[in-house]
């Protein structure tokens, strides 16, 4: 059987290529693709313990399941302001959104 | 080496080299196609961890909202600008720096708690599907939680109709 740091080993691995993408890339859109893989790897995590630890209950299960849906949201309210911002400025590189910048 | 363990590190190796491709790629085209089956192999790894909804999930929310990120990347990106401007801003040593300190230490935690030869438990005889299904909408149980999670898609989804439209709106009655 596969043990469960491997899960856990690759989910850190998978948080840490999102976390790189998503503070070192320019452009916004690649941003919010680098938070999918960190919540990707953070729902990753919930499962492999639901499985490993508890999986009688049903609470990891249940967490997993909200966390897609906060991500599916999150993305949503990413992407309209992604747009938003396109109209009003033309750009989607966040260096260039300076509108507050005093 | 088992057969599963073989195909354990297949899908993982499979989605780690995606995942890189789609954080380093300069096309965004390209690199959310990456991100496209990175997110397949992890769908793979969610049925190798008998959580058979989350796969049907991962490949229809992430899978279905990553192409409208495509669409959308078309439409918003410039190719000159992708393809004259560095991808990544002067301070990217630093990220990478932080993401692998981040990965060494999570390493290094697992060491320390002995996580490495954890095997898992047999499943329950009940189906997880029909239990996960009983207990979300269960009042002693998951309900409240379920519910509270509907309303936060609807505000989120008439959010983001708004900030996404609502900018254009002098625009359309001119």
């Amino acid at each position: 059987m596969i043990p469960l740091s491997w899960y856990l080993l690759f989910a850190a691995a998978l948080f840490g290529i999102g976390l790189y993408g998503a503070l070192a890339r320019r452009n916004a859109v690649a941003i919010l693709m680098g938070i999918e893989l960190m919540l990707n790897a953070v729902n990753l995590n919930l499962l492999a313990f639901w499985r490993y630890l508890a999986p009688a209950q049903m609470n990891g299960q249940v967490f997993a399941a909200v966390l897609l849906a906060v991500a599916a949201a999150e993305t949503a309210v990413g992407l309209s302001l992604v747009i938003s911002i396109y109209r009003l400025r033309k750009t989607v590189l966040p260096e260039e959104m300076d509108l507050m910048r005093g | 080496m088992t057969l599963e363990q073989i195909l354990f590190l297949v899908f993982a190796l499979i989605g780690l080299g995606l995942a890189l491709a789609s954080v380093t790629m300069r096309n965004l085209v390209r690199s959310a196609f990456a991100l496209i089956g990175c997110l397949f192999a992890v769908a793979a790894l969610f049925a190798m961890l008998d959580a058979s909804l989350f796969v049907v999930a991962q490949v229809a929310v992430y899978v279905g909202a990553i192409a409208t990120l495509i669409v959308l990347v078309v439409m918003l990106t410039r190719l000159e600008q992708q393809e004259r401007i560095p991808q990544t801003h002067r301070y990217w040593p630093a990220a990478a720096l932080l993401a692998a300190v981040i990965v060494a230490g999570v390493a290094w935690g697992l060491w320390q708690y002995g996580f490495f030869d954890q095997t898992p438990p047999a499943l329950p005889a009940a189906d997880p599907i029909v239990e996960l299904g009983r207990a979300l909408v269960d009042p002693e149980k998951f309900l409240i939680p379920f519910e509270a999670v509907s309303v936060l898609l609807l505000s989120a989804l008439i959010g983001a109709v708004l900030v996404a439209g609502g900018a254009n709106k002098k625009e359309r009655t001119e």
